[in-house]
């Protein structure tokens, strides 16, 4: 009867503990809502559609950052999934015993490093080395694309997706290489007994198993592609303007949260600022929404059934 | 050319991006610590790790209090984070077949979205205006949320993927699901959640904006958790935006001793727990 | 084992920080926030300070004026500091009367990136207003080169570099740039945020000195101890009385000097286009925001304390960081102004 007793007790604790997690975003939004108020009842709709974003005449649109965090956070992603899925692979299945921990150890390492220090090695190192090295060789042969015309200054919207991929590749390298561990040896074997050759082995095997796994993983990273804060605004080149080329300057909605808040006075400034936040909050909700079906198509099953 | 030929070039192709994913990946890393090192190294003394912040231009400043505050930030974030976020995940995996399971699961992929600075808003809201004070307790309560939905959502997955026949095997034997949970799925998948648990330490340690409105920072050793505290990620902000050469190096060796400190928590409990990487013993 | 390791770490720091917070001092914690221009200058204050009265603990931290301002307000602080002025509407918002006490002055500088250019650029302010503007577009304009004509200006499109971040330094800028061109007064206006025409943001006195210093044919504007301290030129701005003025201590003093006579009796003004012969036409003040009426007594006093220190004696430390000094008329006027805090 004891252990009956633990098995409600237990069920019933976890459940609220879990429950917590809503409750606090619940009302993390609700005090968001509270203090974006002003701004939304001012602005209403408009405030999606607009490009403006004027503190002195009080004029605030979104538009423009909106359009920067999903750009910014699309290329990242673009970038980071296949190289942290290839990462995984090798450290899971490729990798000669004497390298698999230090390596795996070392691009965790990579995301310890603070955004702060990412932002000035971007401004300091990456934006000068993509002025003078990689944009005129992007805009000599690739030209002809809309997507990288006009002029480079380092900084742009390219800077920050490449900072952005490089921030994320930890996160969804080493839940995807977790993920690909724990792949039952019977996947594997079953396709070797078939004549698979490594590769296939791993598409097979492994990588179909691993599929919610690993988008898993990947909704982790974009979730902090889209919050990234620090590291973007300091290569982005904050302008709020929508631009098709990946070289001109533009601007996320963390970013301009983060660059404005701290110094924003006047209500309704700050009041835009907190509904930008909402948008954000909204745009991530509708990503995941998307992210979700997609799992449930490629998955197959109900969402919340343990694997054989 | 035959069918078998292209096969073993598909192969050999693939194998070789994925090791070429592997070092360009080191690329940026290797970049990046060396840019901090060269910039920080002189300034890495005995100093730095006991002394408190000192104006420009006086020998010997550190950031003896930044250190010791970033360590205790972590410490009190980790104390109520890694139980919400392990639980939470338990139940997900374990009883989340449901609508219920369904919203908190998304929940916790939207919060994960969240600027940092308005959970610090939020935070200031809770603690520090009732408060009307900045506090150690309103900064691990700012942090601690942004841990939770990597440690929850990783905890599930790898709960996850522990087989179904090892669960079924453990209660066929006759132990309550509780035990099951906790001695066998949890103990199988610890490696992967011990990753998630690491990972959302490592983006913590290394946050500023949560920090400005609820830890606020101090010049001096804190005196209890209810008041101000220093950290590293805001001493580092705060040099680096200075005019000045010497708080620019100190800013660097910040940064150093930062990434160190993460290093020494995931390789000391790493080693502590005894899980290092669970690579299979053959291949 | 390895379990009884886990348990002593966890031991050790537990005791640590247990004891950490026992054995530390229990001195007297004041709080303060606010912005980052003056945060060298009072860090230093504080610590030669504390050699005075080793009583008290003074924490500054720099999260923006904006955030002063706020924390103030809500009295999570002892003290707030702001290199904006408070509007009317905004004091009324405050819970209490709230003083502006100036503690220094510094000056804004437009820095540029020209390698080819040795001698510094003069700039008259319409040529100012129209390049950020975005209606001088090439450094070899006619207007540029009337100020400079030995200077060699290259064929080159300027780039410019402004801040992303709300910032004082910004507020000065515009401040500036409103009074000296209708055109801009009535297209952007003045703030710590603005609505740029043309340009880049960068984050920071050090995201723009970045941006200037990363690409050639740039211009931007940064405090003056950024430009000093990274060698970059900047350049003299032609002042109210025509001269053209190299920024410095010295010229950002004048301007206070130019200010003081018709200086209202709660310091908040603005120290953009004095008069004054040698005065620099772009600086401003900063100033601590204290309440008259101080809750606590304690606090008050030490607080009260500190800022006859700061203005008298602290003044002495101003130059070496690069901030302008008070002069001696206005320290006596602001001496008077302490006097009325309550505690």
């Amino acid at each position: 009867m004891k252990i009956k007793f633990f098995d409600l007790g237990f069920k019933e604790a976890v459940a609220l503990l879990a429950l917590s997690v809503v409750a606090l975003t619940l009302l993390l939004v609700y005090n968001m809502a509270t203090y974006a108020m002003p701004a939304i009842q001012k602005f209403g709709l408009h405030f999606l559609s607009t490009t403006t974003w004027d503190p002195v005449k009080e004029i605030f649109g979104a538009l423009p950052f909106i359009y920067g965090t999903i750009i910014s956070s699309a290329l990242a992603l673009l970038i980071a999934v296949p190289v942290s899925l290839g990462i995984a692979i090798y450290l899971a299945e490729l990798a000669p015993a004497w390298i698999r921990e230090p390596l795996s150890f070392l691009i965790e390492l990579l995301a310890a490093i603070p955004s702060v220090v990412y932002g000035l090695w971007g401004i300091f190192v990456l934006a000068p080395f993509l002025r003078q090295d990689v944009q005129p060789f992007l805009a000599k042969y690739f030209g002809f694309l809309p997507l990288f015309q006009g002029n480079f200054y380092g900084v742009g919207m390219l800077t920050a997706g490449i900072i952005l991929s490089i921030m994320i590749i930890p996160t969804i390298s080493s839940v995807s290489r977790e993920v690909f561990l724990v792949v039952p040896f019977s996947q594997r074997e079953a396709a070797l007994a078939l004549g698979a050759t490594r590769w296939e082995t791993i598409r097979l095997g492994v990588l179909k198993y691993a599929r919610a796994g690993i988008l898993g993983a990947v909704i982790l990273g974009m979730g902090r592609a889209l919050g990234e804060t620090m590291a973007v605004t300091m290569v982005i080149g904050n302008r709020p303007e929508i631009s098709a080329s990946l070289f001109a300057p533009s601007y996320t909605m963390a970013s301009v949260i983060a660059n404005e808040f701290t110094e924003a006075t006047g209500d309704l400034f700050l009041s835009a600022l907190i509904e930008i936040g909402l948008v954000l909050f909204f745009v991530t909700l509708v990503l995941n929404i998307a992210a979700r079906a997609l799992i449930w198509q490629v998955s197959g099953k109900m969402k919340g059934e343990i694997r054989e | 050319m035959n069918i078998y030929k292209k096969r073993q070039i598909v192969n050999k192709l693939m194998c070789a991006l994925a090791f070429l994913c592997a070092i360009f990946t080191l690329v940026p890393l290797i970049s990046i610590f060396g840019y901090v090192l060269s910039k920080g190294i002189t300034s890495i003394n005995l100093d730095f790790f006991i002394n408190l912040p000192k104006p420009v231009g006086e020998p010997g400043g550190g950031m003896g209090n930044a250190i010791v505050g970033t360590i205790i930030l972590i410490g009190l974030s980790c104390l109520w984070a890694i139980p919400v976020g392990v639980f939470g995940g338990v139940y997900l995996a374990e009883f989340g077949n449901n609508k219920l399971a369904a919203t908190v699961r998304f929940t916790a992929d939207v919060l994960n979205g969240i600027p940092s600075i308005v959970i610090g808003v939020f935070a200031y809201t809770l603690f520090v205006l009732p408060m009307k004070s900045f506090s150690a307790v309103s900064g691990a309560f700012a942090l601690g949320i942004i841990m939770i939905p990597t440690i929850m959502r990783t905890t599930e997955e790898m709960l996850r993927m522990v087989p179904r026949t090892l669960r079924e095997a453990a209660l066929a034997l006759g132990i309550s699901q509780f035990r099951m949970i906790v001695s066998i799925a949890l103990k199988t998948a610890l490696p992967g959640i011990l990753t998630g648990i690491l990972l959302a330490i490592a983006r913590i340690a290394g946050e500023t904006a949560p920090l400005l409105f609820t830890a606020f920072g101090n010049s001096f050793w804190h005196q209890s958790l209810g008041q101000p505290i220093a950290a590293l990620p805001l001493q580092i902000f705060a040099y680096a935006i200075s005019p000045f050469d010497d708080w620019h190096r100190q800013a660097w060796a910040g940064a150093f001793v930062l990434i160190f400190i993460v290093f020494l928590i995931s390789f000391i409990s790493r080693f502590i727990i005894g899980l290092r990487y669970k690579f299979p013993a053959s291949r | 084992m390895k379990r009884k390791l886990l348990g002593l770490t966890v031991g050790i720091l537990a005791v640590g920080l247990i004891g950490s917070i026992a054995l530390a001092e229990k001195l007297l914690l004041i709080n303060g926030a606010g912005a980052t221009f003056p945060y060298p200058l009072y860090s230093k204050w504080f610590y030669e300070y504390a050699k005075v009265d080793e009583g008290v603990n003074f924490n500054y931290q720099s999260i923006g004026s904006g955030g002063g301002i706020k924390q103030i307000m809500a009295q999570t602080v002892d003290f707030g500091a702001s290199d904006g002025a408070l509007t009317d509407e905004q004091l009324k918002q405050a819970p209490g009367e709230l003083f502006h006490i100036p503690m220094t002055a510094g000056a804004v500088v437009i820095t540029y990136n020209l390698p080819q250019i040795s001698e510094r650029l003069k700039f008259s302010p319409d040529v100012v207003a129209d390049i950020f503007l975005g209606k001088i577009k090439k450094w070899n304009d006619i207007r540029i080169s009337k100020d400079n004509p030995e200077a060699g200006l290259p064929n080159e499109d300027i780039i410019i570099a402004h801040r992303s971040d709300g910032s004082g330094t910004t507020n000065i800028f515009t401040d500036y740039l409103s009074s000296v061109s209708g055109n801009w007064k009535a297209k952007v206006g003045k703030g710590t945020s603005v609505n740029w025409p043309v340009g880049l943001g960068g984050k920071g006195n050090e995201g723009v000195t970045g941006l200037v210093k990363q690409s050639p044919g740039a211009i931007g504007y940064v405090e003056l101890a950024y430009a000093v301290t990274n060698n970059l030129p900047y350049a003299d701005i032609e002042n109210k009385s025509g001269n053209f003025i190299t920024p410095s201590i010295e010229s950002t003093t004048a301007a206070v000097n130019g200010k003081v006579d018709s200086m209202p009796a709660d310091f908040r003004v603005s120290l953009v286009n004095p008069d004054g012969a040698d005065a620099y036409p772009i600086s401003g003040f900063t100033w601590i925001l204290v309440y008259k009426n101080q809750t606590d007594k304690i606090k008050g006093k030490k607080i009260v304390k500190f800022l006859r220190w700061a203005i008298t004696d602290g003044q002495k430390y101003s130059e070496g960081l690069l901030y302008a000094p008070l002069p001696e008329s206005m320290v006596k006027k602001i001496e008077e102004r302490i006097g009325e805090i309550n505690y």
